[in-house]
């Protein structure tokens, strides 16, 4: 075995290592301009209701047409900007919820069969109680999207807060700690990780709540559009609404997923 | 002999120690009396599972007697705030920080982070063989420097006594050597007088000044063994004396006793 040999070989590893990579991405494209091309053709050629199940070029044509008179950016303003605020909400409030219990672990013991039962229940049954007590209006839509998120994020992070090492913890003693250095000191930042990828989930989670949200109690935003265009049986409104939640969902994942790199650099 | 005429940092009175749980009590500690003299090096070596680890949470203050006491004749203050180092088992050094920020934790806790307070610390690391690694991530050392950057965590407190609870059992043998080795020279050249708990029989006599031979639980004092090694010997080199190997014979019957 010649050393120039043992180089090519890992050479070639890369080779087909970047190769794969390549036929992954290829594939990916392949497949989402094969099912629209489909689905284009099957509308078209009356294979399925054209009606019911709309086009790709017909949707296309109706984000154009709503580009153009502005509607769909109000759409998309307001459905963003109802996540974005009940994102930050759950977290803030789940960070802050769960450093509380971490400091009485009596609270903790008491509230934790009600944070069970809180965070498996559907909120979207609390939707319409929430109209009653809150009006239809941008402060429901945005409770609704919190509290989706809020209760799985106390629940976790709290049981993160738990499992820092406890070594650890008494490093911080040794050193002449109190408490709450114990807290700044080692809980919080070893649990950074853990709240990036709640951070992940609590994205969606906002998400799919401000769409319940305005199913029910709003006049603007996609979650409306989706359900107007329904009951008008305009299906490609429906369409539209969805194709703009796809792309905002992988948007906002995306952000975070570099908000991650960031913080593990 | 000189050890005995220094003034004594700690009294261990008739303590006793229990842990409660809800199965029931296991006592730890029974009737502890002994003192730490200034300046020596104290090995308590015994079965794993007997109470060493809690007589030094107990000098640092993170646990309280059950009964009897514990003085500090110098001090007013008692337990970590007392100016105590204590060493852990692990290095638990924080991924999130760099080395040197990892070694000046406890003066950010203290409030004691002031120019000069870092200045020293930088020094400790410089003279211990860690100059270029105080940007670096602790995951960046090997075993033996993180032992060595955890020590000087605790010494950047300047700490007048020194609490080392089995601080080489995570390590390799080889590894353990040096370090030992390392870490036994930093206390003697910083002239700490140090609490040293470890199994390893071989690792109590090497490196301390007097030995405890503790029973197993609830654990009581079964001798007190001061050893006379040319003090300027390394930890290293007193292995290889004849006197090690009877210092090691002593204790290990000391123990086996014990067993039966």
């Amino acid at each position: 075995m010649k050393r120039n040999s043992a180089l090519s070989v890992q050479q070639q590893y890369v080779r087909r290592q970047k190769i794969r990579h390549r036929l992954i991405i290829l594939f990916r494209v392949v497949s989402l301009f094969a099912f629209l091309g489909i689905w284009e053709w099957t509308s078209r050629t009356d294979v399925i209701n054209a009606f019911i199940f709309s086009s790709p070029s017909e949707i296309g044509r109706c984000i154009l047409d709503m580009a153009k008179d502005q509607t769909l950016f109000r759409h998309v303003g307001i459905t963003l900007g109802e996540t974005l605020l009940s994102f930050t909400l759950s977290i803030v409030i789940g960070v802050l919820a769960a450093v509380l219990l971490w400091i009485s672990k009596s609270a903790a013991k008491i509230i934790e069969p009600y944070l069970v039962v809180l965070n498996s229940l559907p909120k979207s049954a609390l939707a319409p109680l929430l109209i009653v007590w809150l009006g239809a209006n941008v402060r429901t839509i945005v409770v609704v999207g919190v509290s989706l998120a809020v209760f799985g994020t106390i629940l976790n992070l709290y049981t993160g807060f738990q499992e820092v090492d406890a070594e650890q913890i008494k490093l911080i003693y040794t050193l002449g700690g109190k408490k709450r250095h114990v807290l700044s000191k080692v809980i919080v930042p070893s649990t950074v990780p853990m709240l990036v990828s709640i951070m992940k989930v609590n994205i969606g989670l906002s998400l799919v709540g401000v769409v319940i949200g305005e199913f029910l109690a709003a006049d603007e935003g996609l979650g409306y559009l989706i359900i107007y265009g329904s009951q008008v049986f305009q299906l490609r409104l429906v369409m539209t609404g969805i194709i703009v939640l796809c792309m905002i969902a992988l948007l906002l994942y995306q952000v975070i997923a570099v908000l991650e790199k960031r913080i593990s650099r | 002999m000189e050890a005995f005429l220094c003034p004594s940092l700690v009294q261990f009175q008739e303590v006793n120690f229990a842990y409660h749980s809800m199965d029931g009590e296991t006592p730890v500690l029974s009737n502890i009396s002994f003192s730490v003299r200034e300046g020596e090096f104290l090995s308590m070596v015994g079965p794993s599972g007997c109470g060493k680890s809690t007589i030094l949470s107990l000098i640092a203050g993170l646990l309280e007697p059950e009964t009897g006491s514990i003085f500090f004749p110098k001090q007013e203050k008692t337990g970590v705030q007392a100016n105590i180092g204590y060493m852990l088992q692990r290095d638990h050094l924080f991924e999130w920080r760099s080395v040197l920020r990892n070694v000046t934790l406890g003066l950010e806790i203290r409030k004691q982070k002031t120019k000069e307070n870092v200045r020293k610390a930088e020094v400790l690391l410089e003279k211990y063989g860690l100059e270029k690694f105080m940007d670096a991530k602790p995951s960046q050392l090997s075993g033996g420097m993180r032992q060595r950057a955890a020590l000087i965590r605790t010494l950047a407190l300047n700490p007048e006594l020194l609490l080392l609870d089995e601080p080489f059992s995570a390590l390799d043998y080889q590894t353990r050597l040096s370090v030992g080795d390392d870490i036994g020279t930093i206390i003697r050249k910083e002239k700490k007088t140090a609490v040293l708990v470890t199994h390893d029989l071989a690792e109590a006599i090497s490196l301390g000044t007097r030995v405890l031979v503790m029973s197993k639980r609830p654990t009581h004092i079964l001798c007190d063994l001061p050893l006379d090694f040319d003090p300027e010997m390394t930890p290293l080199e007193k292995r290889n004396t004849g006197q090690f190997q009877q210092y090691f014979q002593q204790i290990w019957k000391e123990l086996k006793r014990d067993e039966t």
